[in-house]
């Protein structure tokens, strides 16, 4: 069935984005907007907005039954979730199986299989996809039998968690009963599941992430890597494609492991299959599989030339997969910096209030996902999100230049920002060579804070 | 012993699928009555009074309309508006007398209306006292959040 009305369960820059490509396909949106996003870009670009409930996510955006009720109300087709909020929840896509409402992502049965970390585990198990050693533990006997194979330091995940949330670092062996009993708990709090699984940490470990998409039926392409090993507390900040400093027998491993993994749960849509990279030993783990359109979409879509929210549609549209892997041709280097309403100078508290002013950088090879004007508000309830910057040339080196310039030429008036730290990041030496690891914004952080004690007036 | 917001939905399944018109359910401390309505949708019968806070705590069943104040203009009345979004519903069931009509007297608890989120019956309250002026919600339309229902001149 073709859609021809869509509801967008979601905000901001990705609510936006999504409106721009159906109006390339003559689709009508209607945005489910919060009161606190009533008069926000996307609500004013939608063809129709309604009006979901008041600002707390928790009151508006994540309640399943009344994004259906509101598809249904408006007489949508298709409900698209965007990322974050309910687009990764089972309840939702079964809800709209039942009132033959077609959710844009994949089955309810697949986001279940991958939003349980240990059922994803079994998976890539199961798919020859190498994994970090580990496994789940019963008791404190057996987590420190496990540890003691595994070996220190290692990492205490949450089996409901993801995204670096629910994790925990263990050093010492000693620490790790405490810690286990933490993360429990703290799991059955924030997730409703309390089950940890033990992971082997890896010191220096590469963030590199594959896109694939898949019709449903089997068959799956992917279109390349990210490599988001720019994160500080596990959120990324910048993303690349291709990832730098790899082999091309690396990447055709980590390319062909991802596809394994979707093909095996005949994954539908467009999906993310994480890996951790030892680029140094040439060896790398899976991490998670991300059911969803990411944040960092626009660096792929950059460097293959496909829309991936349209092939999304299409999917769920009942056109299949369009696309052959030898379809799928790369070009050039594409660079994303996420600007977040956020202020470094206070350990990157969330900055909301209102944008008096703003500049976007424009240009050729400059790209910007934002639903930030002149006079946007910047909710408190919400992500801290407030464009991606997005810079592809033929080469690294040229996109990061001009990626530094589109950077220069941007002003956030009204909120504090991470633009400063972004120039920091993309000035420094280590990035400017490629390939670092997930330890190098706490390293650079670090360095900063001894530079600014040594010169307390500089 | 209380129901979810879920069960309650579940319950409206199980009768829409059967080959029953009406379902009373008693539980201690807790009555629920479910009819179908002549389009064969399921709805709570809200004559009949079922906790709402307990019956589906999550859903925020029955909570009180908020009356906002008027801009000028219409002489002190105030907007009854949508606690959610969902269908607006004017009568208990199809062919019913409203529960509310322009120069009805309402009370903080009197009904008036239901609004239906998937298949679940919220009744909606006035939330205050006085005559209502002005109805705007359309019966069986899709009404917004903080949509406006009706209009109350309040009680002196």
């Amino acid at each position: 069935m073709a859609i021809r009305r869509l509801l967008i369960a979601n905000r901001g820059e990705i609510a936006t984005r999504i409106i721009r490509t159906c109006r390339q396909l003559g689709i009508e949106t209607v945005l489910a907007a919060s009161e606190a996003d009533r008069q926000s870009l996307p609500a004013r670009l939608a063809d129709r907005t309604v009006c979901i409930g008041p600002a707390r996510a928790a009151d508006s955006y994540l309640k399943v039954g009344t994004i259906v009720q509101a598809a249904v109300g408006v007489g949508a087709d298709a409900i698209h979730p965007g990322y974050g909020f309910l687009s990764e929840r089972a309840a939702l896509a079964r809800l709209c199986e039942e009132h033959g409402v077609i959710f844009v992502g994949p089955t309810a049965a697949q986001l279940e299989a991958v939003g349980d970390k240990l059922r994803a585990r079994g998976e890539a198990e199961l798919a020859d996809v190498p994994l970090a050693p580990g496994g789940p533990v019963a008791s404190a006997e057996d987590a420190l039998r496990m540890a003691g194979h595994i070996g220190v330091p290692l990492l205490v995940k949450a089996v409901g968690g993801g995204g670096g949330r629910g994790m925990k670092r263990v050093d010492r062996l000693d620490e790790l009963p405490a810690a286990i009993a933490l993360a429990a708990a703290e799991a059955g709090a924030a997730f409703g599941d309390a089950r940890v699984y033990l992971e082997r940490y890896v010191t220096r470990g590469r963030h590199v992430e594959v896109q694939v998409l898949g019709d449903g039926e089997g068959r799956v392409v992917h279109l390349g890597e990210r490599d988001c090993s720019v994160q500080r507390r596990y959120q990324k900040l910048v993303e690349e494609s291709p990832a730098p400093e790899l082999s091309d027998r690396l990447r055709h491993r980590l390319h062909e492991a991802a596809v394994r993994f979707a093909a095996r749960l005949a994954y539908r849509g467009a999906g993310t299959v994480e890996f951790l990279v030892d680029a140094e030993r040439g060896a790398f783990y899976f991490l998670e599989m991300n059911a969803r359109i990411q944040v960092e979409h626009p660096v792929t879509e950059a460097v293959t030339g496909i829309d991936l929210v349209a092939q999304q549609i299409a999917i769920a549209g009942g056109d299949g997969l369009r696309l052959e892997q030898a379809d799928i041709r790369r070009q050039g280097c594409a660079m994303e910096c996420r600007v977040n309403a956020e202020d470094p100078r206070r350990d990157f508290q969330p900055s909301p209030g209102r944008v008096s002013d703003v500049a976007w950088p424009s240009g050729p090879g400059i790209r910007v996902d934002t639903h930030i004007e002149p006079g946007s508000s910047v909710p408190p309830h919400y992500d801290s999100l407030l464009a991606k910057i997005v810079a592809h040339t033929p080469d690294r080196a040229a996109t990061l230049a001009l990626l530094r310039h589109a950077l220069a030429t941007t002003r956030v008036v009204g909120v504090a920002t991470n633009l400063d730290f972004h120039a920091t990041v993309l000035a420094d030496r280590e990035f400017e060579t490629g390939g670092v690891d997930t330890g190098f914004v706490a390293r650079l952080l670090a360095r900063r804070a001894a530079a600014a004690e040594a010169s307390p007036h500089g | 012993m209380s129901l979810t917001a879920k069960d309650v939905a579940e319950i409206a399944r199980l009768l829409e699928e059967s080959a029953f018109d009406e379902l009373s359910l008693e539980l201690d401390g807790l009555k629920l009555s479910l009819r179908r309505g002549a389009d064969g949708d399921v709805r709570a019968d809200p004559a009949v009074e079922a906790p709402p806070a307990t019956v589906a705590p999550r859903a925020a069943a029955a909570a009180p309309a908020t009356a906002a104040p008027r801009a000028a203009g219409d002489a002190g009345a105030r907007d009854v508006t949508a606690p959610f979004l969902g269908t607006f519903y004017r009568a208990p069931k199809p062919g019913a007398a409203p529960f509310v009509e322009p120069g009805s007297q309402v009370e903080d608890d009197t009904i008036i209306g239901i609004i239906e989120v998937m298949k679940l019956m919220n009744t909606v309250r006035a939330g205050m006292r006085g005559t209502v002026t002005e109805i705007l919600g359309r019966d069986g339309a899709l009404v917004e959040y903080g949509e406006t229902l009706l209009r109350v001149a309040p009680a002196a």
